[in-house]
């Protein structure tokens, strides 16, 4: 059973992995996007991370990509872009070289690094049907206790982030102050 | 059949290596593609292979502090992207239809 999961999650992923990265029109690379994102949260699942899978969904697929999409259609760039033309010469056949050795080197790490891997730690819960919460209790005891000053300053990196933004992308009166 | 497909359970090494594809065809991505937005999308597709190997990781060496890191990473990619796409906007108000060829010079 948790084989059918891995394989249909895994051909989510890598469809729109694909998808995103040879699709000439920006919605339809967002919309693969989505495709990937969903498989994640999946395998999430599959992982016994259901808090992260729930976050997954609302803010990637939620919150993300709805903001690209927004932006796309916002600057009306919506209009296919020509792939057949390769800006840089021999760029795509030393990208794909690139990026196989890539792919390579760290399958080769994994593989040889396989019997390292073991039980270190103190556990993660496993969610049953007598304790549907568990991992969310869990993880929130260690957000909210060991790791509750990285959480804190998160919000003010978020508080930084939209201020940031806001400024950024505000026209500029002709006689106002930011001119 | 069925059955013995059934016997095989993928191992924490399978998600890994499923988790470097992703990050290489995202990579990739970032190498080919000239628009930002979709520069932008290779990005997320290479930070959400990191959060899967984390994941794994975190029940393979049964410690929950992974997860904790992948909740931090997405809390981070969210203002990235916020702060991305708030770049890419006031820049495209400028010129318009900009790949990121045509943006070598800055203060433009």
């Amino acid at each position: 059973m948790e084989l059918v999961v891995f394989i249909g999650a895994a051909i989510m992923i890598l469809a729109g992995a694909i998808g995103v990265v040879t699709r000439s029109h920006p919605v339809h690379a967002a919309l693969s996007l989505v495709l990937t994102l969903f498989g994640v949260a999946v395998m999430f699942v599959s992982l016994n991370a259901h808090f992260l899978a729930a976050v997954q969904i609302i803010v990637y697929a939620g919150a993300i990509v709805v903001l690209f999409l927004f932006v796309i259609m916002l600057l009306g760039v919506d209009r296919s872009e020509n792939l057949s033309v390769e800006p840089i010469t021999a760029q795509r056949p030393l990208a794909a070289i690139v990026g196989v050795g890539l792919v390579g080197i760290l399958v080769a790490a994994i593989v040889t690094s396989q019997d390292a891997l073991g039980p270190r730690g103190s556990g993660v819960n496993r969610t049953t049907v007598e304790q549907p919460d568990a991992n969310i209790t869990q993880l929130s005891r260690s957000i909210f206790s060991d790791n509750v000053f990285a959480f804190e300053l998160t919000s003010v990196l978020l508080l930084v982030a939209v201020v940031g933004t806001v400024l950024m992308s505000r026209r500029a009166k002709a006689t106002g102050i930011g001119k | 059949m069925i059955a013995m497909f059934a016997a095989i359970e993928p191992t924490t090494s399978w998600y890994l290596i499923l988790s470097a594809v992703l990050f290489g065809i995202g990579a990739v991505g970032v190498m080919v593609r000239r628009n930002p937005l979709i520069m932008f999308m290779c990005i997320e597709l290479m930070l959400n292979a990191v959060n899967l190997s984390f994941v794994a990781l975190a029940l393979e060496i049964t410690d929950i502090n992974g997860q904790v890191a992948v909740f931090f990473v997405m809390v981070v990619a969210a203002a990235e992207v916020v702060v991305g796409l708030g770049i890419i906007v006031s820049i495209m108000r400028r010129r318009t239809n900009a790949t990121a060829d045509d943006l070598a010079t800055l203060k433009g």
